[in-house]
């Protein structure tokens, strides 16, 4: 065989496997999917973002310090006294602590359709009602990331930022103004 | 081409010059000052484009020399190259901004900037949300107890990183051009302060040094890029450089990280897995003073 042939041969060769390789690969997801409790994440490869730790207020948690599987639970929406630090300001008309944190496992939090989720997957919770928000902050557009923009980088949490009882940005005092040129010397 | 003809005093213009250089050389002997013999050496530097591998690496120890004695701390110095199939973008949404000025002192504090006499690189706008963009009656001078004010949004801006630079086209020295990876970049040894730049920018982004910069030695960032943040000498332009020494290792700018509200964006326009191609392709995207046709690397959008 000529050794033109053989580069010929070479290029075929690589041109289908290229092919096949292409046309095996599944569907790829616009956008990853997380946690082994989604449904379909095993079937594709789960890219897990590296998220800040949750915002807990000092010595809050765990919940099961003080709330015990065994408690009789009143289900019907009420003010909680202990927790009145806490001001409910994000659709608290039709929603309360129960619809989010789950009356037996006081560690998790649960999904409109009942599945369990750790406090450092709080972000599927809040996708349910904030759909495209969920999208564009998997797509690194909403929030804020720190790190490399290369390479790795951390993603807060939804409520890192907006606190999940309050969610609305609290105004902020501006740094000063810089120097009219004319007190520049 | 005929040769030209000999001056009546026998003397050239050249031999002038050498002669001038000699005699600088031999001012700088006689004080036999080490600073001097410095002085010297720049004053007949290289381009930085012209610089040979040795001879960077001599200019880059030169000045960590100079300003490690200056600030009292060891400064590193670097240069470090594009990387290559990367051409940097920036997007910032103008409905999360809230005009904290958070980024505009994250930058000086990273790059080095002046903080007497004053210098920012960052200038963000407050403008009336009932007129939108109107940078004839935006104020920078806003003092609020807090923002954002009601009726009020806010635009920062900075350096927009031009494929087509008006700030380059003017340079009589070629003291500042585009890198490779986009950045527009100054060399602040080779600048003449002659300001053209600073004219021929629309944008407004460019800095000159009226007075010596000074920076308190304890706030030095001592990572610095020969074409970036470096202390910079009075008389010469400045501007931002998309934080190079940070952006050329993978790191996201300074502004992108102290930014509160997440509303600055950054990556590589040539990845279109990049988060500034998603908000290019999917957001209302749009660049400033278009009709110029500077075509910015700088992108504004409405992320709501």
């Amino acid at each position: 065989m000529t050794r033109v042939r053989f580069v010929r041969l070479a290029v075929a060769g690589a041109s289908a496997a290229l092919l096949l390789t292409v046309a095996c690969r599944p569907v790829e997801e616009s956008s990853p999917r997380f946690g082994k409790d989604v449904e379909g994440a095993a079937k594709t490869t789960v890219a897990l973002f590296a998220v800040a730790p949750p915002p807990f207020s000092e010595g809050i948690f765990p919940c099961s310090e003080c709330h015990f599987p065994t408690d009789k639970v009143n289900r019907t929406p009420h003010a909680v006294e202990f927790h009145d630090d806490i001001v409910l300001h994000h659709d608290e008309k039709n929603r309360w602590c129960l619809d989010c944190h789950d009356a037996v496992n006081r560690d998790k939090l649960h999904l409109a359709d009942g599945r369990l989720i750790d406090f450092t997957e709080s972000y599927l919770l809040c996708g349910q009602c904030h759909g495209p928000t969920l999208r564009n902050w998997k797509a690194g557009e909403h929030g804020k990331r720190t790190g490399s923009w290369s390479g790795a980088k951390q993603y807060l949490l939804c409520a890192n930022c907006h606190s999940p009882h309050s969610p609305r940005f609290k105004p902020l005092k501006p740094r000063q103004p810089p120097l009219r040129q004319e007190a520049i010397r | 081409m005929p040769a030209p003809e000999p001056p009546a005093n026998g003397y050239t213009r050249r031999d002038s010059v050498v002669l001038g250089f000699f005699a600088l050389a031999a001012a700088a002997m006689s004080t036999g000052c080490a600073t001097d013999k410095l002085a010297l050496d720049e004053f007949v530097q290289k381009h930085f484009k012209d610089l040979s591998g040795d001879e960077l690496k001599d200019r880059l120890a030169q000045m960590e020399k100079r300003y490690s004695e200056e600030y009292g701390k060891s400064v590193k110095v670097s240069a470090t190259p594009p990387l290559p199939g990367v051409l940097f973008g920036y997007a910032l949404d103008l409905s999360r901004c809230i005009g904290c000025r958070r980024c505009v002192y994250g930058c000086v504090e990273e790059n080095n900037l002046s903080r007497d006499p004053q210098t920012h690189w960052i200038t963000v706008l407050e403008m009336d949300k009932e007129t939108g963009v109107d940078l004839r009656h935006a104020d920078a001078y806003y003092d609020h107890e807090t923002v954002p004010h009601p009726g009020k949004f806010y635009m920062p801006v900075a350096c927009q990183h031009c494929e087509n630079p008006p700030c380059v086209k003017v340079c009589p020295v070629q003291a500042t051009w585009k890198e490779p990876d986009g950045i527009v970049v100054i060399d602040d040894d080779w600048g003449i302060g002659c300001r053209r730049c600073l004219a021929a920018c629309p944008y407004g982004a460019r800095r000159f040094n009226w007075g010596k910069p000074s920076i308190p030695p304890d706030e030095l960032n001592p990572n610095t890029e020969y074409l970036g943040n470096r202390p910079r000498q009075r008389g010469v332009v400045e501007k931002c450089s998309f934080c190079l020494q940070r952006t050329r290792k993978g790191l996201y700018p300074k502004c992108v990280e102290v930014c509160p509200v997440g509303a600055r964006k950054f990556g590589n326009l040539l990845d279109p897995d990049s988060e500034i191609r998603y908000i290019i392709e999917n957001k209302r995207v749009f660049i400033l003073k278009d009709e110029l046709n500077t075509q910015p690397k700088f992108f504004y959008y409405y992320g709501l």
